[in-house]
């Protein structure tokens, strides 16, 4: 049953608080569940009921099939790729962003967000023409055995693109409230710039880094729009998960596609409760993008 | 001055490597493959560009594209506000369950959302059975694609609003009650008000990501020309044809709307700013 909020303070003289009335706690929580009973729990729920549909061992088969392992390999992969590529990035850029004082500050900034206003479709489009066989730089490229369209290199580079500000999103703010104090106290006492970030900065970022890691990981292993544009969709090449379960879902092979499908969804979960978990851990509930 | 120079001297070491691999690695993965837009846009000359991103289909796409994102970015503002309120204010059981699942649509990868929603408006699926009853129709509409939208949104609308109310001050609104306000005054005249530049903000980047969003809206929308086909669908099919000028054309349009709302999203966020120190 819903009980009013009780006041956190130890103090023994407990404050009545101004609430809202029962039926109006009741009705509203009631409501908030309607909405997470069908947008949230139900949706879930279709995905393990239709996935075990034919039973585990058409459950295991699904999951286990030659063409099933091949995208899990390559999602795999891109994400080894793309987590460490945009960390170190990350750490660069917020290093930059909060260490030095310079003109076009704020400009740098608005830059690194620019991905999230870039449609994923836009995102994997903008790669096929840098890149792609009919342009003259991907036909250079073509021409000395290097294909990166249709290709794996293709799928990891639109992927970077897409999870992009992630990390460097995480670090700014937490790198700004710490300021520079710790690390101007070890260049008077004579540390050298590499020693000031490794033994200094590192440590302090550490859990801000994993959090906007775990962030940028979860999407890289989602990506579908950017990946779709560049992979060609070919199967035990260039079919990461999220392609395989479009392919098995448009042969009406549903009970596959969900089978599929609910790994992605073990992954998202696990994802879910690894940042609440940090989140209560380090007090940190502002997430926005 | 130059850009991106050192303003007056910084003590920290790594001034020029940090910034140099910054603007190098920003230029190369976002900058330079961005341009790409423009410069398969301008050889097409202004006339072939204009028809192109003009013709009825495109324009038909726009449309869908934009009052979809519109109405599920409508509808996740009392969906968010809802949640966020109930979140911060009340104790129930389940609370920390609900408040971690907000994020699940920022995590399941958009194809999975995607064949949800459309197998279970299908007119054999769980939602689609007791709507077909009713002879209401979701899959291959417009309103599957708002659905799809309102799931993709709403976890932008509900961690906008929530730091802001864990923020408030209940004493403001206990004075609000010494005073004779009911709490629907309260809520309406001092509560919403706060929270309405943050709730501005959220909505707007779940409208922003709405316009662009593919994987969870093509199960659910049938993909019918002239009907259910969104504007980067419309991208897609273009660049199957190798119309890769076309292609260019529509995404600058799409482009260009979502900086501008992201300019305004800025323009938002620094008046938020300035009401928040007054």
């Amino acid at each position: 049953m819903p009980q009013p909020e009780t006041s956190k303070s130890n103090s023994p003289v407990v404050k009545k608080r101004v609430s809202d009335p029962r039926a109006v706690q009741v009705l509203l929580i009631g409501l908030t569940y309607l909405f997470f009973i069908g947008f949230i729990f139900l949706p879930l729920g279709l995905v393990f009921s239709q996935a075990f549909l034919k039973g585990w061992s058409f459950y295991l088969a699904s999951i286990t099939e030659p063409y099933a392992i091949e995208s899990v390999k390559l999602t795999l992969l891109t994400v080894a790729i793309v987590v460490p590529v945009n960390a170190v990035f990350g750490v660069a850029a917020a290093w930059t962003i909060t260490k030095f004082n310079f003109k076009g500050k704020t400009a740098l900034k608005s830059l690194l967000d620019l991905p999230f206003a870039v449609s994923p479709v836009i995102a994997g489009l903008i790669f096929v023409l840098l890149v792609g066989s009919r342009t003259p730089f991907g036909s250079w490229l073509g021409e000395l055995g290097i294909k990166i369209i249709f290709s794996t290199p293709g799928i990891v580079i639109a992927t970077i693109f897409v999870t992009f500000p992630f990390i460097a999103r995480e670090l700014i703010p937490l790198m700004e409230a710490q300021g520079r104090d710790e690390e101007e106290a070890a260049l008077t006492l004579g540390a050298r710039g590499w020693q000031i970030f490794g033994k200094i900065t590192l440590p302090n970022i550490r859990w801000g880094l994993l959090y906007g890691m775990i962030l940028c990981g979860a999407r890289s292993i989602g990506e579908f729009g950017a990946v779709s544009v560049v992979s060609g969709h070919i199967r035990g090449q260039t079919n990461t998960i999220p392609l395989h379960v479009e392919i098995l879902y448009s042969e009406y092979n549903f009970t596959a596609s969900f089978a599929v499908a609910s790994l992605l969804v073990f992954l998202a979960l696990l994802t879910v409760v690894l940042k609440s978990g940090m989140e209560k851990h380090f007090q940190k509930n502002s997430f926005h993008h | 001055m130059a850009l991106f120079q050192s303003k007056r001297r910084n003590i920290l070491p790594g001034f020029g490597l940090s910034m140099g691999y910054t603007v190098f690695y920003l230029s190369a993965i976002v900058l330079v493959p961005l341009s790409m837009i423009f410069f398969n846009t301008i050889p097409m000359g202004w006339e072939p560009f204009v028809n192109a991103v003009t013709a009825p289909r495109v324009l038909a796409s726009y449309r869908l594209s934009f009052s979809t994102a519109f109405f599920a970015a409508l509808f996740d503002a009392f969906a968010g506000l809802l949640t966020a309120w109930v979140l911060v204010r009340y104790r129930f059981p389940g609370k920390g369950l609900l408040d971690a699942l907000v994020d699940l649509p920022f995590a399941l990868p958009t194809a999975v959302a995607g064949i949800c929603f459309a197998t279970l408006y299908s007119p054999i699926g769980w939602f689609g059975q007791i709507l077909a009853r009713l002879n209401l129709q979701i899959i291959n509409t417009p309103t599957g694609i708002v659905i799809a939208l309102i799931f993709i949104g709403f976890p932008f609308v509900v961690r906008t609003i929530q730091p802001v109310l864990e923020e408030m001050e209940l004493e403001i609104e206990e004075a609000a009650h010494c005073l004779g306000a009911t709490r629907w005054q309260t809520f309406r005249k001092i509560l919403l008000p706060h929270l309405f530049p943050a709730l501005l903000t959220g909505v707007t980047l779940a409208f922003a990501r709405g316009i662009g969003e593919y994987g969870s809206v093509i199960f659910i929308a049938g993909n019918l020309p002239m009907k259910t086909e969104i504007a980067p669908l419309m991208i897609m099919s273009k660049l199957d044809q190798f119309d890769y000028a076309g292609a260019s054309a529509v995404a600058l349009v799409l482009l260009c709307i979502s900086f501008s709302m992201l300019l305004l999203l800025n323009a938002v966020q620094e008046w938020q700013q300035k009401e928040y120190r007054s």
